[in-house]
């Protein structure tokens, strides 16, 4: 090929490149815009300090299904972040064939459809235990959020030097004194970094919520009832009939939305801030 | 001394927990189905209908229904998802431009599969409509069409930062060997970056596939929910995740939960040796990579 025509093919291909990735933002503004402009009209104090409950004086509100996902949030983050943490730990500190075996299990675990989940938690925990609750909700999210967990953990214990490990042992510290007055305090922020994330990636989670926490009209934070939760409203709602009730879903995704973005924000400034350096 | 031996058991008792998720979501999902699999055996991968009233039930049409999605959705997103990570880790990896598509393409990332879907429903849904109706065919504006484009602007952000991060992996030296001897950055994409991470972009492939396969809410608001084998990509179907959401909750006989549970368990068992088979890959990659 001669040299002109390799210069033009590579200026075609740029461009070719070039829009290719511009139109990737044209989807995301579409769905931003239309979340935005058909959310707020539907946003104010009503929507978000009453409950939903279904009766005409104190119901169109919000407040139920934000307050219920908070609680399902912190059950998951209750079940997930310790033992997440520990099987951290166990991935980095043990040696032995099986710690490669638990790496690749955990992988994959992050891999599996939330609706598999979903059905798994109804059949070990809603079934045998008679009836829907925000535990078997918060359960089946933190199933999900587990992996993030161990592997948040796993990549900042990594980064530890294990000069710092030798100092604490040539005071005269033992192994289990090192681990957690030394290295689990370095990386301490990397864990809360993994946790954040874990959360906005369960925060939207419908899935697995559909046959575990149910949905419920009316305030609950008894975590043995069914509970709602947002992604529950807003797919409830928007596969309705009722032009009113899709006015609420599209308030419902402003709002989840928002929380997930602001959670991303707060991962990405604490993940900037915090790495872990030497 | 007996503080740390107590410690080591923990980290184990840990791993062994981590381990056991596994073992007991298959254990449970195959006890949830051993009703079905006696009634239909392996014939129920390849069984046509889908008739709860009639107790008949059969994988074909939503086994299909995943695929064509999911490969639909797959080669809709590869060209961008490509494009977007050789423009972000090769012509503009710095910059105010690409410091904007990244943040953009995260909140992309971010956003929940339910809103997809719902943007869906009633953005893309009448636009299909439309060209189904210029297209001369039956105008549901809902099917395996809608939900792969839903699906694939869903991957592309994934995909895409998968394989930056694999292009950042490329030495610069190669990089930079290829321009010294005169190639175009078309040939240095070409000849010298994706050869050397291959193997690492086809398992973030596979990983998506994976994903793609059993994404749900987006998929279960915009397929139409048909339980017959799909006849063209414009056709209302079902896929195994979205079959699942919409009929569960309605399961009333033994056999009928036991189907739909039979149905996760297959869903399992393919995303599993899809998950596995990436990550195996993925991890060969990055063990050459250290050793070179």
């Amino acid at each position: 090929m001669n040299l002109r025509f390799r210069l033009l093919f590579d200026k075609a291909f740029k461009i070719a490149v070039a829009i290719l990735s511009i139109s990737v933002i044209v989807p995301l503004i579409l769905i931003l815009f239309h979340i935005v402009s058909k959310g707020v009209s539907s946003i104010n104090l009503h929507f978000l300090i009453r409950d939903q409950n279904l009766s005409e004086s104190g119901g169109s509100g919000i407040l139920n299904s934000i307050v219920g996902t908070f609680l399902l949030i912190t059950i998951a983050s209750v079940f997930s972040v310790p033992l997440g943490i520990i099987a951290g730990l166990f991935l980095v500190e043990v040696k032995s064939k099986f710690v490669e075996f638990v790496r690749i299990l955990v992988d994959v675990l992050h891999g599996i459809p939330s609706i598999v989940i979903g059905i798994v938690t109804y059949l070990l925990i809603v079934k045998p235990f008679g009836g829907f609750s925000a535990i078997s909700g918060g359960i089946a999210l933190g199933l999900m959020m587990f992996p993030l967990v161990v592997k948040s953990t796993e990549e900042s214990l990594r980064l530890v030097p294990y000069s710092l490990r030798e100092a604490s042992f040539a005071l005269g510290a033992n192994y289990v004194k090192t681990i957690f007055r030394v290295v689990l305090p370095t990386c301490i922020k990397g864990i809360i970094v993994g946790t954040l994330i874990g959360i906005s990636r369960i925060a939207g989670e419908t899935a697995p919520l559909l046959f575990t926490a149910f949905g419920n009209p009316y305030f609950n934070i008894n975590p043995f009832k069914p509970v709602n939760a947002l992604p529950l409203v807003i797919f409830n709602y928007a596969m309705s009939p009722y032009e009113e009730w899709h006015r609420i879903a599209w308030g419902a995704s402003l709002v989840l939305v928002g929380i997930i973005f602001l959670l991303n924000m707060t991962t990405k400034i604490a993940g900037k801030k915090w790495e872990v350096q030497f | 001394m007996r503080q740390d031996s107590l410690f080591n058991l923990a980290l184990y008792f840990g791993g062994f927990v981590a381990a056991m998720i596994m073992v007991i979501m298959f254990g449970i999902l195959f006890k949830g189905s051993v009703l079905s699999i006696k009634n239909f055996g392996i014939h129920f991968f390849f069984g046509e209908e889908w008739n709860p009233p009639m107790e008949k039930f059969g994988l074909l049409p939503f086994v299909v229904g995943t695929i064509l999605t999911s490969i639909l959705a797959l080669s809709l997103s590869l060209p961008f998802a490509i494009s977007l990570a050789v423009f972000l880790g090769i012509y503009c990896s710095r910059g105010i431009v690409s410091n904007i598509l990244r943040h953009l393409s995260d909140l992309l990332a971010g956003i929940p599969s339910v809103v997809y879907g719902f943007w869906g429903l009633f953005f893309l849904v009448p636009i299909v409509r439309n060209l189904e109706i210029k297209l001369g065919i039956m105008p549901f504006g809902v099917g395996i069409f809608t939900a792969s484009i839903t699906l694939a602007i869903m991957i592309i952000p994934y995909m895409s930062s998968m394989i930056v991060e694999l292009i950042k992996m490329v030495p610069r030296e190669l990089v930079e060997a290829g321009y010294s001897l005169g190639a175009t950055s078309f040939d240095v994409v070409r000849k010298i970056v994706f050869p050397y991470i291959k193997s690492g972009v086809i398992s973030g492939i596979i990983l998506a596939f994976g994903r793609a396969f059993g994404e749900t809410m987006a998929v279960t608001m915009v397929i139409g929910n048909v339980n017959s084998v799909p006849k063209s990509i414009f056709s209302p179907a079902n896929t195994m995740a979205s079959i699942i959401a919409n009929e569960f909750p309605e399961a009333s006989s033994g056999l009928y939960l036991s189907s739909i549970v039979y149905i996760g368990l297959w869903l399992f068992v393919i995303t599993f040796i899809v998950n596995l088979l990436g990550n195996l890959i993925i991890r060969k990659f990055r063990v050459g990579e250290n050793e070179s």
